[in-house]
């Protein structure tokens, strides 16, 4: 049996079959839940009760959505390009899950351990544009257009800050494989050795820049309801528009898994004398997602020149001087050496 | 499974490229352009060089492709007047499409690969170290210079960009962002009160 699955192609492939499903299952299932928490959360915050509804405590919500959604007649507008309107919502659907290959769980728990992992999630996560630009110009209509040509423009200016953050972490830790960027923040200090501490601006600006890299408020112009009615997502209806907007969340619940990785120490505990776990990992996704929650609630939307404002002219300058700060810190071994942990740790 | 992935990967960057050529719409090229870019971070990965593959869907797709989408979406093109102006230049094109052909065959006909060279080709990845690690000590420390030289170029070239596109215009109302953000209720409304029957 163990000759099978590990010695002939059709094993192998039906080994990492397995393997895939393993991730995406949980995956989509912890995603209907967490859409709910979205809810429940927005709607604790404005006094209201959410939904309450279908199954205990309206639990089963997303479940009655999903069901609602795939029964819906799909919609295609009278001058739409039929193959880029399909291909743009499973664009994004595909790009959001496929970056979840390297994103290890526990130590070792991974689909794919490469040692480019963190720009291999980079390159995805830039792909992932595509699918609102795709879906905002075969809608062949003006809202989805001038939605999908905010959202370009958007993601690009968001990306280069993140990319100079994830610069930062990278010389702290001197890899590019998550497995060895957590291995470099136990120190066993407990949560006190994570890089949330020496990093602790990049993760606010990576916070920030997460939020308008997914699209989320206060940043979510390509959708703004309030002038372009819905963005790229108007002419989409039924299992197309589901698609895209499990794409976007599965994206949301990515960023919220990166910070985990890079800045909260992943799986590693808090207290150096509780044991590591995977349990550590998700608890973190979860802490990171409420407070993604918690901005939609309590934010207003920003002005479109404002966002842009705020990308080139306050995050590109400030990331890029911390990246050349971590790099003199890390050569000559300022703070008594928290910024070089290749030198003691990993 | 590394040999059907070759074929794979290798039959997309072929086909995207031809269908680039061929699209009749010209966003339709450019995503055929950004599946032949896919594929080719594909191969890339099968010879080992995962480095230079994430870089090319980092830049070359998540970012100039983008440019590419953005630019062709939003222009307005009358394609019938684009194929007449295409055949007016078509003998002219074929002529330096021949020239260059000419010029390959010429310079690749006469050309001898090192047996060292070939033993390199088949084994890109150094065994004792990854190669994002190979490349970093390449290029800062063996080709520094070299590379801060680069560095320079592009640095003088973008600057040019700039010097050649930046005008003043003194007609266009500009964004004092300082002003906007020091205004507040006081200064920024009037509270009239209108009497019924008068208006202002």
């Amino acid at each position: 049996m163990a000759d099978f699955f590990f010695n002939t192609t059709l094993g192998m492939l039906l080994v990492i079959v397995g393997q895939i499903l393993l991730v995406v299952v949980p995956l989509l299932l912890a995603l209907a839940f967490l859409m709910y928490a979205d809810r429940k959360i927005w709607a604790a915050v404005m006094m209201r009760r959410g939904p309450n509804v279908v199954g205990v405590f309206g639990l089963l919500q997303s479940f009655a959505d999903f069901g609602k959604y795939i029964v819906k007649e799909i919609v295609v507008p009278a001058g739409a390009d039929k193959a880029v309107f399909f291909m743009a919502p499973m664009v994004t659907l595909v790009m959001s899950l496929i970056a979840w290959a390297v994103i290890p769980f526990n130590d070792a728990w991974v689909l794919s351990n490469i040692n480019v992992a963190i720009l291999y999630v980079f390159a995805v996560s830039s792909l992932e544009v595509y699918g609102v630009i795709m879906g905002g110009w075969a809608s062949n209509s003006k809202y989805p257009f001038l939605g999908s040509l905010r959202s370009a423009a958007q993601m690009i200016s968001y990306e280069v800050s993140i990319g100079l953050i994830i610069i930062g972490i990278v010389i702290s830790s001197g890899s590019l494989n998550f497995g060895e960027i957590v291995a470099a923040q136990d120190t066993g200090a407990g949560m006190l050795g994570w890089y949330w501490l020496p990093h602790f601006p990049m993760l606010i600006l990576f916070f920030i820049s997460a939020l308008a890299e997914t699209n989320r408020p206060p940043f979510d112009l390509p959708e703004a309801e309030s002038e372009l009615v819905a963005g790229y997502q108007v002419e989409y209806s039924s299992t197309p528009f589901l698609l895209f907007m499990i794409g976007e969340l599965v994206a949301v619940v990515l960023m919220c898994a990166l910070i985990s990785l890079m800045f909260l120490g992943g799986w590693l505990s808090p207290l150096p004398f509780l044991p590591d776990g995977i349990f550590w990992m998700v608890a973190k996704i979860g802490l990171v997602f409420f407070f993604f929650s918690m901005v939609k609630a309590i934010t207003p939307r920003y002005r479109y020149d404002q966002l842009m404002r705020l990308g080139w002219k306050v995050f590109l300058p400030f990331s890029l001087f911390w990246v050349v700060f971590v790099a003199f810190a890390a050569k000559f071994d300022w703070f008594w050496g928290i910024y070089a942990r290749w030198a003691v740790g990993g | 499974m590394s040999v059907f992935a070759f074929y794979l990967f290798a039959i997309s960057v072929i086909a995207g490229g031809f269908f680039t050529v061929v699209s009749r719409n010209p966003v339709h090229s450019v995503l055929w352009l950004i599946l032949s870019f896919l594929s080719a971070a594909g191969l890339f990965v099968l010879l080992g060089a995962e480095f230079v593959a994430m870089l090319l869907i980092i830049v070359y797709v998540g970012a100039v492709a983008v440019l590419f989408l953005f630019v062709v979406m939003m222009l307005d093109i009358d394609f019938a007047e684009l194929k007449a102006e295409m055949a007016k230049y078509m003998p002219l094109a074929l002529l330096i499409g021949l020239v260059i052909l000419m010029q390959f065959v010429m310079a690749f006909g006469a050309w001898e690969s090192n047996a060292a060279a070939e033993s390199l080709r088949t084994n890109v990845m150094p065994v004792d170290r990854h190669n994002t690690e190979a490349l970093g000590l390449i290029l800062y420390d063996q080709y520094f210079l070299l590379f801060q030289l680069s560095g320079l170029i592009l640095l003088v070239a973008m600057i040019g960009a700039i010097v050649l596109t930046l005008r003043h215009r003194t007609d266009v109302k500009r964004q004092d962002v300082v002003a906007q953000m020091m205004r507040d209720p006081a200064v920024a409304m009037e509270l009239k009160d209108v009497k019924p029957g008068q208006g202002l």
